[in-house]
């Protein structure tokens, strides 16, 4: 298994996903070997080994930006200086070469990579072994930039890596469409392997705190419905139509509040936004939020919305279905394959959104009966699935090389 | 000694399903039922003019033509008023072969509520209203008087059949279900539990079902069914005993199974072999209830319907948000009769009908099984969602127009 990050030294769902899925695979019997770019303690990881393909800390490799394409610079491999460890590529060109040693010795009989990151490392080690190449992809770069721009040294790695791949395992039916439309790939070469969620984790002694967020705890006292996003504030996350959407929902009922949790380059943009619509009043801005208060900003909110233009997943989504929240998808959110006690509308219907917004908030039996029925819905879907359906694939693959 | 027969009863149905009717449209546009999007399946206009040419045509071509050639052969059939207000709209020529299948005199039309609605259970008064209403919208198409009855999906009790009784009806349709007969056939016409009266049909659903439902299924064992095997099981399932009633959904025939399936050349071929045998007949509903007297009483004290595998109305009224719809548009009943406005009287009672709420039914779609949601909205919450919007609408037209009630959110 190849990925590039494992908790607690994750940066983002990447890592979290990785870690479930291949717990769950140990747990059906899978031997895994994971490598990772940085040296660091695991505690709790006893399922599976882990290598470390460097000596840098994992604080040093959050320096490098590993989720900011453009912060790769446009380095082939063969360029790039595998001794400058401060060079993302030099990072990458160190994990090939790792992996390299590390197949020959071990000899496994599947390389499972996940992302762009590693996808080099597959490819050389199936070159060199002769075995199944399962790629992972749980964003593509275009999801990444929001764009139809994207770094193109990435978007060539992730084509080759898609092109070499003997199978490939997409998080969603939206994934799976990017890789069919936009690298070209055949779909019958793609399986689709939802992310899940892990209950258990949620379930850690955590209690909602009402006082977090007292203000909107006394606007709800006063018969407000508290609608709420935890995200990244980036063009792919769709805010500024949410946020258009909001001042229509209030034109029509007056008891609706916002609560934007998260940071990002949009963070300026959106408070100006807010402004000129006329709800400034209206949206509470949390800034980056973890720990209790990212848990308490689900729980004091009664309504979930995803906006994004593009998400592979969105695995927020589970985790406002597991607090509580009626939840309300756009149809471009790969979770929303998953879920069917949702409301969707087209990231770009802000109309359609605030419809459902006040239909939500003046209707106490619809917010009820879409809470009640998402959080029945979300826990039935496991990471023994997921590990089930990685199996499939890798059997698959196994027999399509032989 | 009456011979032993079939009684075909066809019911013909499409309500005016809710646009995407928007907080937006409130109280400002009062359209509900007039779907901009020409492909949508809420178009109203386009699914009517579909069902014509796929399942109205055909079937009443062949009815008619088996009517000409069978002196024998009987239909009844029950047909919405807000079906025959769409037909005059979109496709008079259906209603127009619908009344030279009626005045054959050998189709029988069986009363009902106009709206096929819930009323029975939310307010007598609505109810008689719209049965009234019901029974002369066919005086008016028609020509003919009723005298048997069939509630909103076969929906049955006993105080449902002393009402029935009392208005003067001689015979009123039910489910046969199992739990209810027990060790009795549905093959026998009854007496409903403590009425004089008037007589009860009740549905052979193993054999309905198989053309309405598995006809063709092709996981079932028996798919493809011919009317040859189909003929031999009305006939040993009857045996010396009187009737079977086949009740379905008129749209059987085209629509929920396709010209292509073979349903019309199956069921042509059916009734012909049917006949075949000189103690074979069909009886209209009507009919069966002259020819044979009841054999014993039947009691239903709880609801019966002809839907789903509990037979209750728990697709209609399951869920809380199909209660509540239903609590706010009969909650408005007087405000709104007392207006005399046309216009908002009719759009209420189309309100009423129970397609609206059976949209809103979550127990498929929340167990996974969204395939077995039949709608034509994206989920049962934006069913939800344009009807309320439409009832707030309601609301507004009253305070605005009338000076009547409050918005109330």
């Amino acid at each position: 298994m190849l990925g590039w990050e494992l908790p607690p030294h994750n940066s983002g769902g990447l890592g979290v996903a990785c870690y479930h899925m291949s717990k769950a695979l140990a747990e059906r019997g899978a031997t895994i070997d994971f490598v990772v770019p940085y040296l660091a303690e695991h505690p709790g990881i006893d399922f599976m080994n882990i290598h470390s393909a460097t000596n840098l800390t994992p604080l040093e490799r959050y320096g490098l930006g590993a989720y900011d394409s453009d912060a790769v610079l446009e380095k082939s491999l063969v360029e790039a200086d595998m001794d400058d460890l401060r060079d993302m590529r030099g990072v990458q060109k160190r994990y090939v070469r790792y992996v390299e040693n590390l197949v020959l010795k071990l000899k496994p009989d599947v390389i499972h990579a996940h992302d762009w990151l590693t996808m080099e490392a597959g490819m050389r080690a199936k070159q060199l072994i002769d075995v199944p190449l399962i790629v992972h992809v749980h964003a593509t770069e275009f999801d990444r930039s929001g764009s139809e721009a994207g770094n193109p040294l990435v978007h060539e790695i992730e084509y080759q890596g898609m092109v070499m791949a003997d199978r490939i395992i997409a998080v969603s039916g939206v994934t799976k469409n990017i890789i069919v439309e936009k690298y070209g790939i055949p779909a019958d070469k793609i399986e689709v392997v939802h992310n899940a969620i892990d209950v258990a984790s949620l379930n850690d002694g955590y209690v909602y705190d009402d006082r977090t967020y007292r203000y909107l705890e006394s606007l709800k006292s006063e018969g407000y419905t508290i609608v709420s996003t935890v995200t990244r504030f980036t063009v792919q996350k769709g805010l500024t139509c949410l946020m258009r959407a909001a001042a229509k929902a209030c034109s029509k009922y007056d008891k609706l509040a916002f609560l934007l949790a998260g940071d990002g380059e949009q963070r300026d943009e959106l408070i100006r936004m807010a402004a000129e619509l006329g709800i400034s009043d209206k949206i509470f801005f949390t800034g980056f939020i973890r720990g209790k208060q990212w848990r308490d900003a689900y729980s004091v909110a009664d309504v979930f919305v995803m906006s994004s233009v593009s998400e592979p997943f969105g695995l927020t989504a589970l985790e406002a279905a597991h607090h509580g929240n009626a939840v309300i998808l756009t149809k471009q959110s790969g979770v929303g394959e998953v879920l069917n006690s949702v409301f969707r509308y087209d990231f770009w219907d802000e109309d359609r959104l605030a419809d459902q917004l006040v239909g939500i908030a003046t209707s106490r039996v619809l917010k009820d009966t879409l809470q009640d029925n998402v959080q029945r819905e979300y826990a039935r879907i496991s990471w023994h699935d997921v590990a089930q359906k990685c199996f499939s694939v890798y059997h698959a693959s196994r027999q399509v090389s032989a | 000694m009456s011979k032993r027969g079939i009684v075909l009863y066809l019911h013909a149905h499409q309500p005016f399903r809710v646009r995407s009717y928007s907080v937006f449209d409130t109280a400002v546009n009062h359209d509900y039922f007039n779907e901009p999007d020409y492909l949508t399946d809420r178009n109203n206009e386009q699914v009517f003019k579909k069902v014509a040419d796929k399942s109205y045509r055909p079937m009443n071509a062949l009815l008619e033509r088996l009517l000409e050639e069978n002196p024998e052969f009987k239909v009844s059939l029950s047909i919405t008023g807000v079906f025959i207000e769409q037909a005059e709209m979109w496709a008079p020529d259906v209603l127009d072969s619908f009344k030279r299948l009626v005045n054959t005199g050998r189709v029988e039309i069986i009363s009902e509520t106009y709206y096929h609605s819930l009323a029975f259970f939310y307010s007598r008064d609505e109810f008689e209203h719209q049965v009234e209403s019901h029974k002369q919208k066919i005086r008016d198409t028609f020509g003919v008087e009723t005298s048997v009855f069939r509630n909103t999906e076969l929906s049955y009790n006993d105080s449902l059949a002393k009402w029935a009784e009392d208005y003067g009806f001689k015979g009123i349709l039910a489910e046969g279900w199992d739990p209810v007969l027990e060790w009795r056939s549905p093959h026998y016409v009854y007496r409903p539990a403590g009425t004089n009266n008037i007589s009860l049909l009740m549905k052979n659903y193993r054999l309905s079902d198989d053309i309405a439902f598995r006809f063709s299924d092709k996981a079932w064992p028996q798919w493809p069914l011919s009317a040859d095997t189909y003929n031999e099981w009305a006939n040993v399932s009857l045996g010396d005993q009187q009737i079977v009633n086949l009740f379905m959904d008129y749209e059987t025939f085209g629509e929920h199974q396709w010209s292509d399936t073979g349903i019309f050349d199956f069921f042509y071929a059916f009734i012909r072999k049917w006949l075949d045998n000189p103690h074979n007949t069909f009886y209209t509903a009507s009919g069966a209830i002259d020819a044979f007297t009841p054999i014993a009483e039947i009691s239903m004290p709880y609801t019966v319907t002809w839907a789903d595998t509990e037979r209750d109305l728990t697709a209609w009224l399951g869920n809380n948000m199909q209660q509540e719809a239903l609590r706010h548009l009969y909650a408005l009943e007087n405000d709104i009769l007392s207006t005399n406005d046309i216009d908002l009287i009719s759009d209420w009672r189309k309100l009423q009908t129970s397609d609206h709420v059976y949209y809103m039914c979550t127990k498929w779609f929340s167990d996974g099984d969204v395939h077995a949601y039949f709608s034509p909205y994206e989920s049962p919450y934006d069913a939800f969602l344009y009807f309320m919007n439409a009832v707030r609408d309601l609301r507004w037209r009253l305070h605005a127009y009338h000076k009547i009630g409050g918005l109330n959110g």
